[in-house]
């Protein structure tokens, strides 16, 4: 007979199976990748999971713990570090991230569950420092016809992303994209982050699953979104126009629209939805998260239209995660009773 | 329909294997082992020795101050032997075994009849505490102190619990079906003995039976309130919120918000108790579970090895856990010659359990959300296994009523009530250090 302590039933959903679901809710984002980028990006992501896999084998092994890869978080890592690359990247990089991102931000601190900063977020941060040229380009590929052709040979479009038009040139934002390439994603950009239609098939996927909260992620684009036109932004002619200015609101529609492309562009969607909503690294209680979700969306705003990068997501959410012991605990629930009066 | 606002878990409720079987009786077995510690507070003082000759519902162990209860044995017969056995949470005490002589014959006074209705509030509880009645959900407190509110905190409401929350069982479900009667009176004579003005049962919404019989058995005044299916409804502070909306706080009694709380088993013996003298001797029970063959609700006579009782239903030999009470709260026996005790509410055999894993952290926060009081499982959890638990007060530690909510969703399958329980040690015995310390000059 066995005597363990109880509860002796369980409703609970076992990690693997939440692991495995994000992995399946990153399916529709990588296949519109193959279309837009070709077989190539396939490989880029697979080449990323299987080092990173292999890096927490080896690591594991290393440190005497039991072997956990069959859980299928180094998986995520792999796969979403890989989303945060260009198309074109020599492979040696993403291999060189996956070690970084599972051998250091994850395991280096004890593994699943004791990292500080995204994993995933924190290769990419790397690999920002260590390939700074092949990461930051001033023009990006993608395949003329969708899945036809290398995107590594001459005949791939190179042009802005988007989030470089909106940090230089935004009032011309709608010359180079239509709101509709920047919501199916057929637009240049890094691996995952350029379908956004694609990318909520599978956040859809995962709120219904319960896996994901939806609090955070419309925190976080909900606040970009109100911030980067509050925010003042550059005319044509370089000045600064302020939202209380009277040409601001010339074309109401034009300000809402310009919202949209920024919520539609870089890696908020993707940021949003997949990595700032990963349970290790942010708040423990739903209050926390819609904290946590503002503040990435403020530091993104900021990054965005006054810092040095056209795009922000990767480092507001390395920030957020900084705080995220702070936000616990002052969002604690209240316990049972005590502001009752007796 | 209400329920309790905060946290709160939904186990499948299992109860379409019992809900509809009547109660039975269970027939006494050759022998009872009668512990004299089946209730909170301290144990029983043993009136009897080896080789007395006692008689059914008679006096075995004087209840040892007000914070106990009085023991009855269940058959006459003789006293085989007084023994250190263990309870089914694995304390020691003392156990007095008695051979059953399988006449039946009753103790002086018992039954009798007696109008309560006749009675004040004082001689009903002296009835409920000379019959040693003790709650019947599970925690088998000493119903005379329940029954008796401090001068400075009056009882308004007197709320019965018809939840039954935990998986599996279905005897209160039952004894509301069949014994509505009774069971209406017992609350009658709860409300006369604390002086309450409203009188509510609560019942979960997957006993609409057990709802109809116990309209058709209550009297104008008493409300039956049917309540939203959530665990752990049953709980005391819990039903208190989702029938009156007021929150018991932390370390305080449903007398400090003016609520008396009984389960619907208790006012069945309470009832027995005062109108027929009868002493709490047997015990109404569910025994089900996937590895029991011929599930049942029993009345079983207190002392009754918990084997023979499952011997009687069938059991499938490739059963891996045999519980005492429900699936989330109750615990598992080693031995099946544990007797069937005053708070035993439930056996059950489960040949399917959860895989034993118990993995990091992987600070999801459903612990959080579904704690009905608002703790922070994953937290204790975590200082426990770093061995820092040093913020214990904050943690609110003591206050965890360890149902199991959180274990229940936790993704890694940690067991948090066991750390919760070890947190409880740990905390308890820094606060005796820094005790020690302050008295120190």
């Amino acid at each position: 007979m066995i005597v363990g302590p109880g509860p002796h039933i369980s409703g609970a959903e076992p990690i693997p199976k939440i692991m495995w679901s994000v992995v399946i809710a990153l399916v529709p984002a990588l296949v519109f990748s193959i279309a837009n980028f070709g077989w190539y990006a396939l490989v880029v992501t697979l080449v990323a999971a299987i080092s990173s896999v292999a890096t927490e084998w080896a690591v594991q092994k290393f440190r005497n713990v039991p072997v956990t890869i069959g859980d299928g978080s180094a998986a995520i890592t792999g796969v979403l570090l890989a989303f945060t690359l260009p198309p074109n990247i020599p492979l040696y990089i993403p291999v060189i991230g996956s070690v970084f991102a599972i051998g250091i931000a994850k395991q280096a601190f004890g593994g699943l569950g004791m990292n500080i900063w995204n994993p995933a977020l924190a290769g990419r941060a790397f690999l920002s420092a260590a390939y700074s040229g092949s990461i930051f380009m001033p023009k990006w590929p993608m395949l003329a016809k969708i899945f036809s052709g290398d995107i590594r040979s001459i005949d791939a479009i190179t042009a802005a992303t988007p989030c470089a038009v909106l940090k230089y040139a935004p009032l011309t934002i709608f010359d180079h994209y239509r709101l509709w390439d920047l919501f199916v994603g057929r637009i240049p950009g890094c691996i995952g982050e350029t379908s956004a239609a694609a990318l909520l098939i599978g956040a859809v996927f995962l709120m219904i699953r319960k896996i994901i909260n939806w609090r955070l992620p419309f925190a976080y684009v909900l606040t970009v979104m109100i911030l980067v036109v509050a925010f003042p932004v550059r005319a044509a002619d370089g000045t600064l126009m302020a939202f209380w200015q009277q040409s601001f609101w010339a074309d109401p529609l034009f300000v809402f629209e310009r919202s949209l492309a920024h919520a539609l562009s870089g890696g908020l969607v993707i940021g949003a939805f997949f990595m700032a909503t990963d349970m290790v690294t942010s708040p423990l209680t739903k209050k926390g998260q819609v904290v946590f979700g503002i503040g990435c969306g403020i530091l993104v705003a900021i990054i965005r239209l006054y810092g040095g990068y056209p795009e922000g997501v990767c480092y507001s959410i390395l920030i957020m995660n900084t705080l995220v012991w702070a936000i616990d605990r002052l969002t604690m629930p209240g316990f049972f009773g005590e502001h009752a009066h007796a | 329909m209400k329920t309790f606002k905060k946290g709160g878990v939904h186990p499948p409720d299992m109860k379409e294997r019992t809900r509809d079987i009547p109660i039975a009786d269970f027939p006494a077995p050759e022998s009872v082992s009668i512990p004299m510690a089946q209730h909170f507070g301290s144990p029983a003082i043993c009136i009897v020795g080896a080789g007395d000759k006692v008689l059914k519902g008679q006096l075995i162990g004087k209840a040892d101050g007000r914070m106990s209860a009085n023991v009855h044995s269940s058959v006459s017969g003789k006293v085989l032997r007084i023994e250190e056995k263990f309870t089914p949470q694995g304390k020691p005490c003392k156990t007095v075994v008695i051979e059953n002589d399988r006449e039946n014959r009753w103790a002086e006074g018992v039954p009798c009849t007696r109008d309560w209705q006749k009675m004040s509030p004082e001689e009903i509880v002296a009835a409920v505490t000379d019959a040693g009645v003790v709650g019947m959900g599970g925690a088998a407190f000493p119903a005379g102190v329940k029954l008796t509110p401090p001068h400075d905190k009056p009882v308004d409401t007197a709320i019965l619990n018809g939840v039954e929350c935990e998986p599996y069982l279905t005897i209160d479900h039952r004894l509301m079906v069949e014994r509505a009667g009774e069971v209406i009176g017992g609350l009658s004579i709860i409300v006369k003995a604390v002086g309450a003005k409203r009188a509510v049962v609560g019942i979960e919404s997957n006993k609409p039976e057990a709802y109809e019989s116990m309209c058709k058995a209550a009297g104008g005044k008493i409300e039956i309130e049917m309540l939203d299916v959530k665990y752990p409804q049953g709980a005391e502070k819990q039903l208190i919120n989702a029938l009156t909306g007021r929150e018991v706080p932390p370390g305080k009694l449903p007398f400090d918000v003016g609520v008396v709380v009984h389960n619907v088993g208790t006012a069945w013996a309470i009832f027995n108790a005062v109108t027929k003298c009868m002493p709490l001797i047997e015990r109404p029970l569910t025994v089900s579970g996937d590895a029991i063959e011929r599930p049942a609700n029993l009345i079983v006579p207190i002392g009754t090895p918990v084997g023979s009782v499952i011997e009687h239903c069938g059991l499938d030999p490739k059963v891996k856990k045999i519980l005492s009470g429900g699936p989330m709260m109750g615990v598992a026996i080693a031995d099946s010659a544990i007797p069937v005790v005053k708070g035993t509410s439930g056996i059950l055999a489960l040949k399917k359990i959860p895989r034993d894993i118990s993995g990091p952290c992987i600070r999801c926060g459903r612990c959080i959300q579904v704690c009905p009081l608002g703790g922070i499982a994953s937290e204790m959890a975590r200082a426990i296994e770093a061995g820092a638990l040093v913020d214990y007060e904050h943690l609110h530690v003591f206050d965890c009523m360890e149902c199991g909510a959180c274990s229940f969703v936790c993704p890694a399958g940690r067991n948090l009530v066991q750390y919760v329980r070890q947190a409880k040690e740990e905390a308890a015995y820094r606060r005796e250090l820094h005790r020690k310390q302050q008295k120190k000059p």
